[in-house]
């Protein structure tokens, strides 16, 4: 089976300082780490080719210093790598992000499963997944903790919700996105650093994915940042024990005297 | 201090500095107090390929030589000196088939343990046999297309977690030291068993244990070289392995003195961090210099041996023996500054301590390696003239 595995370059937050005079994030000289979702993406890749054959190609979209996140993940036994590279991508929202990667799917051509992380360490949205299912009119199922099984044309899962988990079965080609239950990514191999050392890297332009530049990058983009902002640290709370009756009717007195009853 | 390693080389370091810090650290301690064989990190070690970086690329390996095992071990006892020691020991025990093997020998054992799936085992120690290696008991006699091995081998790294064993015995006692041999033998033969399992003070997640062979029939195609040359299968061994317990203990040293940087900037007494007194700065600075004296010595003698040299002996011995004389002050020093807490289990440095020792002891003791230097000394002088 064909297995693509989108995965992101993020800051390592682990070792992000905080400027004590401006109280912003330090970047300069943070290194870049493929985001920890997309480890887990990778792996059950790597696990379902092993299992049913097929290969694993790795697609990013990002800077030119992006490459060392495909480089990595060849090392762990991704195939191939596609960098979808260009100064027009930059400033590209989720939409504009999800689809440009839409675009170079298309041009990888057939394929019977793309997986994602559940979100950037970064962005943190969880939106480039769905939205890339969207843009290729292909089913999604994300927050996946299990492949249960693959069958002819359709794929088992365990997607876990907040009373516990579905159990939910989908045609393929389709798209998921992965949780760190799902496995335990292995370390890289001093062979599959030699191999990703050399390895050939596809890199694709908005030009060889035929994307209109008014489509990605700040024009198309349509997502505003207003402002950033810290919230507000919350008042500290006070715990209450007591017999329920009192507390009820201190709970009553407390609403009223603030107004909202 | 950059040097200069190859890209494999720093690919090696890389991965060996992951496996230690993400599997090796959280189970460290609980390995050591149970003694426990680390099969877990044997698995991990082997998916990465570092059980294969002093092999021939033709074997499985990656081509790599001593300096490359020397990196790895290094990196693993930053965090494990014990851990560490499956793999070192494991290279201890491949040097014989490597140097002396025949090309039949090394296809069949060596890609097994290129991958990591066949650890190995050296064995020439005995009860009445340490320093004095030609005082070994264990013999082997020729029986037609066999060898009988009977004699029982004391403090065997890997012994009973192995599947592969080097063993030095006696095929001639009547030539004294010219008439040892050294074999393979494999860990299901009839007639070898195994015996006590030590316990032991320090490098606790390593096994050590005791060999027997009872009319242990062993085929003549596992004798390495020929026979009468087990000692000299053993002292060239100890020649390219040495580096490795070298590296052992310098990686221990750098673990303890990263330790000790940590607290010493941490710890506050007199109200202000410890590192603010000259007196643990000095210790630092001396510690940090003897680490770094190590590995530079160690690091040259490695890439001789890769690059050729067989005039080795001397300076293989001195970078054990400084590197392990070097990392149990390193230790003791790392304990000082950690003050009571270093005394006390819940901080890594007594154990580093504990584990430092051995690496003055085995693979021929301190002293060993003195006599050694000295009569190279004396025979470089006496050639001379
Ligand atoms: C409000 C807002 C405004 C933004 N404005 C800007 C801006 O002006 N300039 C700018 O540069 N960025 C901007 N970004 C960031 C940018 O939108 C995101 O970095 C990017 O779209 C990915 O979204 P995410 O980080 O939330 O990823 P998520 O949606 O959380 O990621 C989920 C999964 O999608 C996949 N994925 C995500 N990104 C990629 C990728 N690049 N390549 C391959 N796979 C990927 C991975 O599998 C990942 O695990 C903005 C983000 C937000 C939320
Ligand atoms: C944990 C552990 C693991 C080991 N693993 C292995 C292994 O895998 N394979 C293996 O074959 N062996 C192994 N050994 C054995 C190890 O190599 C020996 O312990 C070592 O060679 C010393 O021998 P000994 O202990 O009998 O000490 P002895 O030889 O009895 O020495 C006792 C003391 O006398 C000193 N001494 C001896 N001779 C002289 C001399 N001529 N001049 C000055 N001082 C001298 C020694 O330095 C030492 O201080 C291991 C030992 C231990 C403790």
């Amino acid at each position: 089976m064909n297995i693509i595995v989108c995965i992101k370059q993020v800051p390592d937050t682990t070792s992000v300082r905080i400027d004590p005079e401006t109280r912003t994030l330090v970047r300069e000289g943070v290194p870049s780490i493929i985001n920890p979702f997309d480890m887990f993406a990778i792996e059950e890749g790597i696990r379902l080719k092993e299992k049913h054959g097929g290969k694993v190609i790795v697609l990013t979209l990002g800077p030119p210093q992006a490459e060392d996140a495909l480089r990595e993940a060849i090392s762990l036994g991704a195939d191939e790598a596609i960098h979808l590279c260009d100064v027009a991508f930059k400033g590209s929202d989720t939409l504009a992000t999800s689809f440009a990667l839409s675009a170079g799917i298309r041009k990888i051509g057939a394929f019977d499963l793309i997986i994602c992380g559940k979100q950037a360490s970064d962005g943190d949205t969880a939106q480039v997944g769905p939205g890339i299912a969207v843009q290729l009119n292909i089913p999604q199922i994300i927050f996946v903790r299990r492949i249960e099984e693959i069958q002819e044309g359709a794929i088992v899962v365990e997607r876990i919700s907040e009373e516990g988990f579905d159990v939910v079965r989908s045609a393929l080609p389709a798209l998921i996105s992965v949780v760190k239950e799902i496995n335990q990514p292995r370390l890289p191999s001093l062979k599959g650093k030699m191999k990703a050392k050399k390895a050939e890297i596809t890199k694709w332009g908005i030009a060889e994915i035929g994307v209109d530049p008014g489509r990605v990058g700040l024009d198309g983009s349509p997502t505003w940042v207003e402002k950033i902002f810290s919230p507000p640290e919350r008042e500290a709370h006070e715990p209450w024990h007591g017999e329920p009756d009192d507390l009820v009717k201190k709970l009553a007195d407390e609403l009223e005297k603030a107004k909202i009853i | 201090m950059n040097y200069f390693l190859t890209e494999e080389q720093q690919f090696i370091r890389e991965i060996s500095a992951k496996i230690a810090k993400e599997k090796i650290l959280p189970v460290r301690a609980e390995l050591d107090e149970a003694q426990e064989f680390p099969w877990e990190i044997v698995k991990v070690l082997a998916d990465s390929n570092l059980f294969g970086v002093y092999i021939e690329e033709k074997y499985g390996g990656t081509g790599g030589g001593v300096l490359d095992l020397c990196i790895a071990v290094e990196e693993l006892s930053r965090v494990c000196g014990g851990i560490s020691l499956c793999l070192a020991a494991t290279a201890l025990g491949t040097f014989p088939l490597i140097l002396f093997g025949s090309e039949a020998q090394k296809q069949k054992y060596l890609p097994g343990i290129a991958e990591g799936k066949k650890i190995v085992a050296f064995a020439l120690t005995e009860s009445g046999a340490g320093s004095d290696a030609g005082a070994i008991q264990t013999t082997a006699r020729r029986e037609g297309d066999y060898y009988v091995i009977n004699g029982t081998k004391q403090w065997i790294t890997n012994g009973g977690e192995a599947s592969i064993y080097t063993v030095i015995a006696m095929t001639d006692k009547a030539r004294g030291s010219r008439g040892a041999s050294a074999f393979i033998v494999e860990k299901e033969t009839p007639g070898f068993t195994f015996g006590k399992k030590e316990n032991k003070m320090g490098i606790r997640a390593s096994a050590t244990r005791e060999l027997i062979f009872q009319d242990c029939r062993v085929p003549v195609e596992n004798l390495l070289g020929k026979e009468g040359q087990g000692f000299i299968v053993a002292m060239k061994t100890f020649d390219a392995s040495r580096p490795g317990v070298a590296a052992q203990a310098l990686g221990i040293a750098q673990g303890a003195l990263d330790e000790a940087v940590t607290y010493a900037r941490q710890r506050e007494q007199f109200g202000k961090p410890i590192i603010s007194f000259q007196g643990i700065q000095f210790m630092l600075a001396d510690m940090a210099t003897k680490v770094e004296a190590s590995r530079a010595l160690v690091y040259a003698v490695a890439r001789a041996v890769d690059r050729g040299e067989t005039k080795i002996a001397k300076e293989s011995a001195m970078a054990k023996l400084f590197a392990s004389d070097m990392a149990m002050q390193v230790t003791v020093d790392a304990v000082q500054i950690l003050g009571g807490y270093g005394y006390m289990k819940e901080y890594p440095v007594e154990k580093m301590m504990r584990d430092a020792k051995i690496t003055q002891i085995y693979e021929g003791t301190n002293q060993i390696q003195r006599t050694i230097i000295a009569s190279h000394l004396v025979k470089e002088q006496a050639g001379r003239k």
